[in-house]
């Protein structure tokens, strides 16, 4: 029973990082109708823009401030690859924006992997958050434990900016009629621009997060990222609440399954995704297109 | 004396032309396909340096300047063993490869040791682990450099069996590789009045182990056996550090652990950790030598690891054969006969032999991971702790399951 708490918690752990990186790809797709297959590759982006702070010839920049600076350093990469490119794609088919995103993500992968290799470079947990504390039924790493609870205020500080606030009742009307917006003297272009800004700043941040836990490494977020589009669909496409309980749920049962199958562990949200497409193609909060 | 000129001028013709005859059956092109992981987990320790290494060992070879053609081919088998069988089928049928090297990842590594022992080619693996490759599985065709999983069981398994952890748990990566290492040290750690007191099998290419440690940290083994590799070592060892397992007492046995590993784990985490390699850069006056014009032509200014050094040493041994054999004969089987009847030697793994059954043997060495402060330069990594010889390190022929033993 006590391996049985340990493992859920340690799920939890693994969904919060499912939870920011849905989270991002949910805001994007709902307010851009963008598939953003690039994700992975930005937060990777993100997680390499820590390391590059703490590690160059300049000035030594940790872990506190790389959570702010690199999401915004990513952020605006994400910005630029917007106003160029995404950008026109609006109108157009999903499949358009699918595929060039996701050629993106080739892209900025094989040149950091070409500069770096696969195999990846530490990242030493911050001074004040090592360690860890005896629960009785498992030590938790005090990093580990902030990553849940950092996590966990960031996805609900997002849900509430978009669906409480009035910049979130904008951007809302923007995605539904962005003629009638406009109308009503709102740059909506930026405003889109920011909303993927956002979006890709989640990612980096969450790549953040994970440096000093994984590696950081070039293709740390092409593993991930499939896992976190089944996570999104199962989701429902463009919800956040949605996709934030989700990928905390996912992860849990994922941790679940390493326990009793672990043979399985990286298929079981495939699984579950099927399941959840046959019984409510929408996804368990989506609503219909 | 006229008569004499002539007749001598007439059987010299002869004699010329029976060599030009001999030429033409056997001629002096060669075609090497390295086949490797270019891009995913085990792309550092093979990839692009294993092509490296290959175009090295050609250039040393110095047979350009004797009149032979050498090309180099890579590929990327994605570790999937449906696209390492593919590309070798291809290269063979369609590009007329007469060898190929590396192959990392056991699962591609045995399949494509049936494609290449179908199509009679030589196959020099370097990266692969299974024992199976010289052992159930081997094939005339085959040599296998470097090391094996029988190897790791016996040299660091043996060794913290022998040092009093007596009780272990298994992490395995879920495939012929993970399964190999895992039977051949379970073996050693038996007959050497230990026990196994569990084990998980995981997925290949896993990024969070945490689950899994605390699997093995409630198992209360003394030992956790990691039979993984490449970037699931890294992350395995990096988050039982953060699990506190090292310090509750638990020792991990990184079964495999490359140059490239201990670069991403970092010396911070990864010291004190022992294992075993048949190479390191910082050997001798030869291995550092080689290391630094390797590391001089790599992107990131990394010296060889095992497996790309066993890929350079594996072909060098093979173009001897060839000028052995005086030409190329486009016979798969006949060139590795050769390999085998001659003994190796070369500036990286020193003296050695090829067996029977395709097994190359050398000298093993039990390594520990430095301490920072005893780190002096960027790949400044390991401590020489014990040398295992060849003999004792690799699978005696009186063990050896392998058909090409029987004849």
């Amino acid at each position: 029973m006590q391996a049985l708490y340990a493992q859920l918690l340690v799920g939890l752990i693994n969904g919060s990082f499912y939870a920011l990186l849905s989270l991002g790809l949910a805001v994007i797709f709902g307010m851009l109708n963008i598939i953003n297959f690039a994700h992975g590759a930005l937060y990777m982006m993100g997680a390499f823009v820590a390391y590059f702070l703490l590690n160059n010839d300049y000035l030594s920049i940790g872990y506190w401030p790389a959570l702010i600076i690199a999401p915004i350093v990513v952020g605006i990469f994400g910005m630029i690859l917007e106003r160029t490119m995404l950008q026109w794609l609006t109108g157009l088919d999903h499949l358009y924006g699918l595929l060039l995103t996701f050629g993106l993500a080739l892209i900025i992968q094989g040149v950091f992997q070409n500069y770096f290799g696969s195999s990846g470079l530490p990242y030493a947990i911050p001074d004040q958050l090592k360690g860890g504390m005896n629960l009785g039924f498992m030590f938790l790493p005090i990093y580990r434990g902030w990553v849940v609870v950092f996590s966990l205020v960031v996805c609900l500080a997002t849900w509430f900016l978009i669906e409480k606030t009035q910049l979130g009742a904008y951007l809302r009307a923007a995605t539904e009629n962005p003629t009638l917006v406009r109308a009503f003297g709102i740059n909506v272009p930026r405003m889109i621009t920011l909303t993927y800004g956002l979006g890709v700043g989640l990612a980096a941040l969450a790549g953040v997060l994970s440096a000093p836990i994984n590696q950081v490494r070039p293709l740390m977020g092409a593993d991930l990222i499939i896992v976190v589009f089944a996570v999104v669909v199962i989701g429902g496409m463009g919800s956040i609440m949605g996709s934030i309980i989700t990928g905390f749920a996912l992860g849990v049962i994922e941790g679940l399954t390493k326990y009793f199958y672990p043979e399985a562990s990286n298929t079981v949200v495939f699984v579950l995704m099927v399941l959840v497409l046959l019984v409510k193609p929408t996804g368990l909060t989506g609503r219909a297109a | 004396m006229k008569t004499r000129s002539i007749a001598s001028f007439l059987l010299g013709t002869a004699l010329s032309l029976t060599a030009v005859g001999a030429a033409c059956a056997q001629d002096k092109a060669v075609k090497i396909g390295a086949l490797s992981d270019q891009s995913g987990l085990y792309a550092d320790l093979g990839g692009p340096g294993s092509t490296l290494a290959a175009q090295m060992a050609v250039e040393d070879s110095g047979l350009a300047a004797k009149g032979w053609k050498i090309d180099i081919i890579s590929g990327d088998h994605q570790n999937k063993p449906d696209i390492g069988t593919a590309i070798a089928r291809q290269w063979f049928d369609v590009d007329k490869v007469d060898v190929i090297v590396d192959v990392p990842n056991s699962g591609v590594a045995l399949a494509v040791n049936n494609v290449i022992k179908e199509k009679n080619g030589v196959y020099i693996n370097s990266g692969a682990a299974t024992s199976d490759l010289t052992n159930a599985q081997c094939s005339p065709n085959t040599v296998h450099w470097t090391y094996d999983t029988y190897m790791l069981a016996h040299t660091t398994g043996q060794a913290l069996v022998k040092a009093g952890g007596d009780t272990w748990f298994f992490l395995t990566a879920d495939y012929a590789f993970g399964a190999a290492l895992e039977r051949d040290t379970t073996a050693v750690v038996q007959a050497n009045g230990g026990k196994v007191v569990g084990g998980v099998k995981h997925p290949l290419n896993t990024p969070d182990f945490s689950s899994f440690l605390l699997q093995a940290q409630s198992s209360k083994a003394k030992i956790i056996g990691l039979a993984n590799a490449g970037g699931d070592t890294t992350n395995t060892i990096k988050q039982a550090a953060e699990f506190g397992i090292t310090k509750g007492g638990q020792k991990l046995a990184a079964l495999l652990l490359f140059l490239t590993d201990i670069k991403a784990i970092g010396l911070e985490t990864a010291q004190g950790l022992n294992f075993t390699e048949t190479f390191y850069w910082d050997m001798n006056d030869q291995t550092r030598a080689f290391s630094k014009r390797f590391a001089a032509k790599m992107k990131n200014g990394a010296p060889p690891t095992m497996v790309q050094a066993g890929v350079y040493a594996g072909l060098r041994h093979y173009f001897k054969a060839l000028e052995a054999l005086g030409g190329n004969p486009h016979d798969g089987v006949k060139v590795v006969e050769k390999m085998k009847s001659m003994p190796t030697e070369d500036d990286l793994f020193g003296k050695g032999e090829i067996q029977p059954n395709g097994r190359t043997i050398h000298n093993a060495y039990l390594f520990e991971v430095k301490k920072p402060s005893e780190s002096k330069a960027p790949w400044d990594f390991y401590k020489l702790v014990g040398t295992v010889p060849g003999d004792q390190a690799f699978t005696p022929l009186s063990e050896s399951k392998c058909a090409l033993l029987k004849k």
